[in-house]
C-alpha cells in the first residue's frame, strides 16, 4: 500500500453506488456490503465485470447500494436470474445476495436446483433467522422455540432449515460460513467463494438488531471452525451436522466442473422456435 | 458498547508496516464515521449526523498526517484481512452493531472514544513488543496522539449529560410488530 493518492488499484469504497442504504443502523448487512466491497477491491473486478442479482427483502436491496450492475428481481428467484445472467454472459462476475427468508422459503427449490446444477456464481445469504421487511416473522432458519413472532406464538415448533447441509446434499461446490460482525475475515472468504469454480454458498450470520435484537450477541459467540476446509462430503456433512451453526470459515471445498452450456445450440433453437409463431 | 483490546497478532518491524496500519485505521475509521452519518441523515437523527460527519473529518486530518509522514516511503500492500488485527477489525473500524437509530451524542462520542481507546492499546502493544527503535519511537508517538484524541473526546462528552436508561424506547416506532 502506497499512500492513496498515488494508489491506481480500485479501493473498497468506488463499489458503493452512493445510495444511503435504508436498514437500520445496527444492521449486520452493513458489515457485509462492506465485505462485498473488499473482495471485489481484492479481486479488482471491475465494476462494469460484475453483477449483484438479488430476490425480495432487507438484505436484497444490496445492488442499489453497488456500483456493478445489478439486478432487483423477484421474491425469491435471484438463482434463477443469476443463472440464466451466468450462461448468457459467463464473462461477468454474478453473485446472488439475498435472505434466509427470500433464499430458503420462497426460493427454496431455485436453491437446491441451483446447487444441483452448480452454475459458477457465489451466492451470499444474509441469515438473520426472521422476516425483517415485513416486521418480524419467523423465517425457515428461525429456532423452533422463538416466541416473538405474531404468527407463531409459542415458536414455529418445527425444526429450522439447515442450508449448508441441504447446499452439501445438493451438491453445491463451496459452502461457508461467516460472521457480519468479522467485516474482514468474511471479505477473504467471498473472496475465496468467488474464485472456486462452481456454486459457491456463503451464509453470513447479520443479526436484524430490530425484532431479534439479542442477535447482537452473535459476535460472541460465533468462532473460527477449528478444522480446514474438506473435499470429502462425508466428512463435511458430520461436521455441518454437529456443529450447532456457530462454526464459522470456509467448510466444503468440492471439485465438481461448474455447469456452462454452449449458447450457439441454444440460439439456434430459439430461431426455429421462433419460426412456429410467424404469422 | 464494546471496549476489547485490539493488539495485532504478530510484531510490526518497520516504520513502512506501522504507517501501513495506521493508515488502514485512519481510512477505515473515517469510512466508519461517514456511514453512521448517512445511516443517522436516513434516520432523520441529524444532530447525531453532523456529530459523525464532523468526527470523519477529523479522522481525515488523520490521514494527511499519516500520508505526510510516509512522503517517500513504500509502504506494504495489505489487502484488508491481511491486517493482523487481534479480533480481525481495525481498531477504529468496527462497532457498526453499536449504532441506534434514537442514540444521541453522548452514545457517539462514547463510541468514537472506545474506538480511540482501543487504538491507544494497539500502538502501546506496537511498541511494547518491537524490537525497532523508529518503529517503537514512532508508535510511542501514535500513543500519545490518540490519548490526547480520548481526552478531548471526553470532554466533548462532558457537555451532554448521560441518557437515562429506556433512551432507545420509541413510543412511536417505525417498524411495530403487527
Amino acid at each position: 500500500m502506497t499512500a492513496p493518492s498515488a494508489c491506481a488499484l480500485i479501493q473498497p469504497k468506488e463499489y458503493k453506488s452512493g445510495v444511503k442504504p435504508v436498514w437500520c443502523p445496527g444492521c449486520g448487512d452493513f458489515g457485509v456490503l462492506g465485505s462485498i466491497t473488499k473482495a471485489l477491491s481484492g479481486l479488482q473486478i471491475r465494476p462494469e465485470n460484475a453483477a449483484i442479482i438479488s430476490g425480495i427483502g432487507c438484505s436484497s436491496r444490496m445492488p442499489t447500494y453497488l456500483s456493478t450492475y445489478g439486478f432487483h428481481g423477484v421474491h425469491g428467484r435471484a438463482l434463477a436470474l443469476a443463472t440464466g445472467l451466468k450462461v448468457a454472459r459467463p464473462d461477468l462476475t454474478v453473485i446472488a445476495t439475498g435472505g434466509d427468508g427470500d433464499g430458503f422459503s420462497i426460493g427454496g427449490n431455485h436453491f437446491m436446483h441451483t446447487c444441483r446444477r452448480n452454475p459458477d456464481m457465489t451466492y451470499i445469504v444474509m441469515d438473520n433467522q426472521v422476516y425483517g421487511m415485513t416486521k418480524g416473522q419467523a423465517s425457515p432458519t428461525t429456532e423452533p422455540n422463538w416466541e416473538k413472532g405474531k404468527l407463531t406464538p409459542g415458536g414455529t415448533g418445527i425444526n429450522p432449515f439447515q442450508p449448508l447441509v441441504i447446499a452439501l446434499a445438493s451438491g453445491a461446490n463451496f459452502i461457508a460460513r461467516c460472521s457480519s460482525a468479522d467485516s474482514n475475515g468474511t471479505a477473504r472468504v467471498i473472496m475465496e467463494a468467488i474464485r472456486h469454480p462452481g456454486f459457491s454458498l456463503v451464509q453470513i450470520l447479520s443479526p436484524c438488531v430490530t425484532f431479534r435484537p439479542e442477535q447482537r450477541e452473535w459476535k460472541n459467540m460465533l468462532i473460527p471452525a477449528p478444522v480446514v476446509a474438506t473435499s470429502d462430503p462425508a466428512q463435511a456433512a458430520r461436521r455441518l451436522l454437529t456443529d450447532e451453526g456457530l462454526f464459522t470459515g470456509i467448510l466444503y471445498v468440492g471439485n465438481r466442473p461448474a455447469y456452462q452450456p454452449t449458447l450457439e445450440a441454444s440460439i439456434d433453437d430459439v430461431a426455429k422456435l421462433d419460426e412456429e409463431f410467424q404469422l | 458498547m464494546s471496549d476489547s483490546i485490539n493488539n495485532p497478532a504478530r510484531t510490526i518491524g518497520s516504520t513502512e508496516e506501522l504507517l501501513a496500519y495506521s493508515l488502514a485505521l485512519e481510512t477505515e475509521a473515517v469510512e466508519r464515521f461517514n456511514d453512521l452519518a448517512d445511516q443517522m441523515e436516513t434516520h432523520h437523527n441529524y444532530e447525531v449526523a453532523d456529530l459523525f460527519r464532523k468526527l470523519a473529518k477529523i479522522e481525515g486530518l488523520h490521514i494527511e498526517n499519516v500520508n505526510q509522514a510516509a512522503t517517500g516511503k513504500q509502504l506494504p500492500s495489505l489487502l484488508a484481512w491481511e491486517f493482523e488485527w487481534d479480533d480481525g477489525e481495525s481498531p477504529e473500524g468496527g462497532a457498526m452493531q453499536d449504532a441506534h437509530y434514537l442514540m444521541q451524542p453522548w452514545h457517539a462520542i462514547e463510541l468514537a472514544m472506545q474506538g480511540e481507546k482501543r487504538a491507544v492499546a494497539f500502538f502501546r502493544h506496537v511498541a511494547e513488543t518491537t524490537s525497532d527503535d523508529k518503529v517503537l519511537k514512532m508508535a510511542l508517538e501514535l500513543v500519545e496522539e490518540e490519548e490526547e484524541h480520548v481526552a478531548l473526546l471526553q470532554q466533548w462528552q462532558e457537555r451532554f449529560p448521560k441518557p437515562d436508561d429506556g433512551w432507545d424506547e420509541d413510543l412511536d416506532p417505525p417498524a411495530m410488530l403487527e
